[in-house]
């Protein structure tokens, strides 16, 4: 490795401008004559939609449009839709009901938007939308997944009988059932992962500008997908076509998957745009991001493991309700299951799995992928089951994962899934030695001599990342490929830029896009640049999300640098006169290897551009592009181990240690790969301890800011003990697995385990508040 | 409608805006200095601080009128050409940011922080007194990195000297 190439801790290039303030987010942009959308939202969670008297708001300074749904639907824009076709167990298609993106007859959750006010500020875009006057008749109310599934519910789409979407299966039943009924022991559970908000930092925000002389659009948006939303606003909800569309994610204060999905906003201020003849910017408040950003999880599960005589996993038998809210987000259908139940095999071998997913409409905000995206569900599932199985059968939590591990590579699981490749041990050992799993009870006994509680708890988790290949993702359902694209252009000087499909909102792909580029062809970090999130530069892309950026998308540009190489070299053989098998290209020279031969890079580029002196028949240029389509999903795993201490007093918990130990094959940059896990340990943190998403029984969310919804804080959480193992990732050319989202999934269960651990109890729902772990100490004095 | 001057980033500057703008907004709209950001509306994220009179103030929770007469400083002002202040060069060293939208306020208030403790902070102080900027991103554990190495840099000297 050089100093700047792959593996090593390069300092990110894109800092300086986050750190000055000179990066340029969606609500930054300013165009001219540019004005201020502010929407009017449904105060019900359902309703029936009657008369929108808008006449006071149109006469109010600075308004210039007051427009609703029927507008919208004369103008023919289509409804919102998922992309990911899931079927029923008998066949049946889902049930997806119909969302427009302004509320047509009926309001279905709190923050349904149903008028839009464009005027020249935002305060008087603000002022008027309160003074819009709506009919709403309400209806019964269910935000409750179990309840809506229950006889006489309120139905909150016509089309979807009982709120079911639909009833899905995977594996085999009646082998799980039998393993079951022989197995020597059987745990049950029954476990609920509770509604999160992504909350990134950046709230989402839209501003769309139409030219009425090209008739063009141009959309600068909160995305990590531009690519895809202009494939989806151009294809379904009719727009503009594709050349008639421009999409700009430009710095994107992050999103962990919240900022995948194509929301009503931004299809509301493209129209809003053209009809008024205006540039419309739109951003949400806080309190829109809690009410209409995609929430995550939400899942209800019933869970049996059977052991044999030996300990070893027999089956595995679950049954899980998905609430996803009041209308199917984009890719919604795909969480509850291809992201979920194909990763129930976890690091073990379990002969037979079968799981069900029932998914259902309420009457809350929609549901869709937030960091881990079903993996955290499963691995929830997994590893509260493994831990109280443990305590069940009185044996080592370490021991009884340990002696289920799979070791064999390939490893087919019963739920699709084929492991490539992996050490579950190595990790286990690496987490165990860092955390000082052998002390434990010297600690233990420490603490309670100063009147606290303390536990530990592991989780041993398995993640399918880079969500590829295109075909079999299409054979399950998916809308669209998920496959990565680039193109390396080479200037004329040899400098380089990189157009890439993915999306950086915080990854720092300027920087490790741009350590491959330099290891490759010897170039310091300052002559590569990476450009991203403008449909207008980069051809195609399906963004970032899954984790897929390095091994997805750093392996498109490395298809496209292989094919970049192997015309320098013939250029650099032609003009040495060598053999072009004998070329090498080294600190930024092409060297004849062996000799002291050598024209740097710059003479290579320059010469492809000056075309005076090619080989015979060349085209001049130096710019390849490449697509890859992954050949598997990459599984990332590791064990995490947490140790809490518990006032037994107030219900308090602390999180005194946290060891991660992850696989996620070959890295580019350690510092950013920590951050990563940094962040997303963070996030599972929130999710254990403080993260609860409330609505009331009749559909109001009551965690709408930071007041009521615990965000994690700096002083909530510890410093992180992070370490790697690396079993190089086959299905790539670099080996990498991926590392986004790994901190989410495998934290909440080694905290929970933890917490039960130090309070000696069986059950805890998430998130364990003081309230309810004192609760549950009460409950068991 | 309320009459301001004040100095922003040493430029006095003078302006007539709508009585109810924040400074928040009067930053960002009227003086185009969009390092500052809006994360919330309770006042909680802290992605809006910057200095008022030397202190670290949430923009957000103040009316632009009510700044009227102040010394204002924000990200754009902190460090000047090519040379980053002490705190931004260790957010940039210890990777103290990913997304960056809440980095800004973070640097304002911990440039704040450091200059309140004089040199005294130790991980549980840093931790406690973050609590009114929120990170998504990090986890923090980068961010309490990069505050303590910018103190002992900016405070090393001093207290070598002593
Ligand atoms: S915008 Fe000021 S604290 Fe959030
Ligand atoms: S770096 Fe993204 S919120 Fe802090």
């Amino acid at each position: 490795m050089g100093i700047q190439g792959i593996g090593a801790s390069v300092a990110r290039k894109e800092d300086r401008r986050f750190i000055t303030g000179a990066g340029r987010y969606t609500d930054d942009m300013v165009v001219p004559g540019m004005m201020h959308a502010v929407f009017v939202r449904s105060p019900h969670a359902h309703a029936t939609l009657g008369k929108i008297d808008s006449a006071e708001a149109e006469d109010m300074p600075g308004v210039i449009a007051v427009l609703t749904g029927e507008q919208l639907k004369a103008d023919e824009i289509g409804n919102l839709i998922c992309g990911w076709a899931i079927s029923s167990k008998d066949g049946a298609p889902m049930n997806m009901g119909e969302w427009s993106p302004l509320a047509v007859g009926k309001v279905r959750y709190v923050g349904d938007a149903v008028a839009v006010v464009v005027a020249e500020t935002r305060a008087q875009a603000r002022d008027a939308a309160e003074a819009v006057m709506v009919d709403y008749d309400e209806l019964p109310v269910v935000v409750d997944a179990l309840e809506a599934l229950k006889e006489g519910a309120p139905q909150v789409h016509d089309n979807a009988p009982g709120n079911l979407i639909f009833d899905w299966e995977i594996g085999e039943k009646a082998a799980t059932e039998q393993a079951l009924a022989g197995a020597a022991h059987v745990t049950k559970m029954q476990i609920r992962n509770n509604r999160l908000v992504p909350n990134a930092m950046e709230p989402r925000a839209a501003l769309a500008k139409y030219d009425r002389a090209e008739d063009h659009f141009t959309l600068w948006t909160t995305s990590q997908n531009p690519h895809v939303a202009r494939l989806v606003l151009s294809a379904f909800y009719n727009v503009a076509p594709e050349n008639k569309l421009r999409v700009i994610a430009p710095d994107v204060g992050g999103g962990f998957g919240s900022k995948i999905y194509i929301y009503p906003e931004e299809i509301v201020c493209l129209w809003a745009s053209k009809r008024t003849g205006v540039p419309v910017k739109w951003v949400a408040e806080r309190t829109e991001s809690f009410l209409t950003d995609a929430h995550g999880r939400d899942h209800l599960t019933e869970v049996e493991m059977g052991f044999d005589a030996n300990n070893r996993i027999v089956g595995l038998k679950v049954d899980t309700i998905a609430n996803l809210g009041a209308y199917m987000s984009l890719f919604s259908s795909a969480v509850p299951t291809y992201l979920y139940a194909t990763l129930l095999s976890g690091q073990y071998v379990i002969p037979a799995i079968h799981a069900n997913v029932r998914t259902v409409y309420t009457n809350t905000a929609p549901v869709d992928a937030y960091r881990g995206a079903g993996r955290p569900e499963a691995t929830y599932l997994l590893e509260r089951m493994m831990e109280t199985a443990a305590r069940e059968l009185g044996v080592s939590p370490a021991e009884l994962r340990r002696m289920n591990f799979i070791r064999e590579y390939p490893y087919q699981t019963p739920v699709i899934m084929c492991y490539d490749a992996g050490d579950y041990e190595a990790s286990l050992d690496a987490a165990m030695k860092a955390a000082d799993w052998d002390g434990f009870p010297a600690r233990r006994a420490e603490a309670e001599a100063r009147g606290k509680l303390r536990g530990i708890g592991m989780s041993c988790y398995i993640e399918a990342c880079g969500i590829a290949p295109s075909a079999a993702v299409g054979a399950l359902g998916a809308g669209v490929g998920l496959w990565e694209s680039a193109e390396v252009r080479v200037n004329a000087v040899g400098t380089v830029e990189v157009m890439t499909g993915s999306h950086s909102h915080g990854q720092g792909h300027e920087t490790t896009f741009a350590q491959l580029v330099s290891d490759r062809l010897g170039l310091p970090l300052d002559q590569v640049n990476i450009v991203h999130g403008d449909t207008d530069k980069v051809q195609m892309g399906m963004g970032t999300y899954g984790s897929r950026s390095g091994a997805v998308g750093m392996s498109a540009i490395a298809k496209a640098l292989d094919k970049v190489e192997t015309k320098a070299k013939k250029i650099a053989a032609h003009l040495l006169e060598a053999d072009e098998g004998d070329i090498v290209i080294e600190d930024g020279h092409c060297k004849v290897a062996g000799t002291d031969k050598q024209v740097p890079w710059f003479q290579v580029a320059l010469a492809a551009y000056t075309a005076h002196n090619l080989p015979d028949g060349m085209e001049p240029g130096l710019k390849e592009g490449a697509f890859y389509d992954p050949s598997n999903f990459t599984f990332p795993a590791g064990c995490y181990i947490c140790e809490v201490e518990v006032d037994p007093e107030t219900g308090k918990t602390d999180v005194v240690q946290f060891v991660a130990s992850d696989d996620f094959g070959n890295i580019i940059n350690p510092l950013i790969v920590e951050g990563q896990v940094h962040g997303g340990l963070a996030q599972g943190i929130g999710q254990a301890l403080l993260e609860d998403t409330a609505y009331d029984a009749s559909g109001q969310l009551l965690t709408a800011s930071y007041m009521d919804y615990a965000m994690p804080r700096a002083a909530d959480l510890p410093s992180f003990n992070v370490g790697t193992t690396v079993t190089p990732c086959p299905s790539n050319p670099l080996g990498i697995k991926g590392c986004g989202e790994a901190g989410a999934i495998g934290s909440p269960p080694a905290l929970i385990n933890a917490v039960t651990d130090a309070i000696g109890v069986r059950d805890l729902t998430m998130p364990a508040s003081p309230r309810r772990v004192w609760e549950a100490l009460q409950a068991k004095a | 409608m309320a009459k301001l001057e004040m100095t922003v980033n040493g430029r006095k500057v003078s302006r007539v805006v709508d009585d109810r703008t924040l400074l928040a907004h009067f930053l960002r709209e009227d003086m185009q200095l969009t390092g500052t950001h809006v994360g919330c509306d309770t006042s909680q994220c802290g992605a809006c601080v910057v200095h008022v009179d030397g202190k670290a103030v949430k923009s957000c929770t103040m009316l632009a009128a009510q700044a009227s007469g102040a010394q204002v400083t924000t990200i754009e002002g902190l460090s000047s050409g090519a040379d980053l202040h002490p705190v931004q060069r260790a957010f940039n060293e210890h990777h103290g940011l990913q997304c960056g939208f809440c980095t800004t306020g973070m640097i304002m208030a911990s440039v704040d922080i450091i200059a309140r403790h004089g040199g005294d902070l130790d991980e549980a102080t840093v931790r406690a007194e973050l609590e009114g900027n929120i990170c998504r991103c990090t986890g923090y554990h980068n961010i309490v990195k990069a505050v303590l190495a910018a103190n002992a840099e900016m405070h090393g000297a001093s207290q070598a000297a002593e």
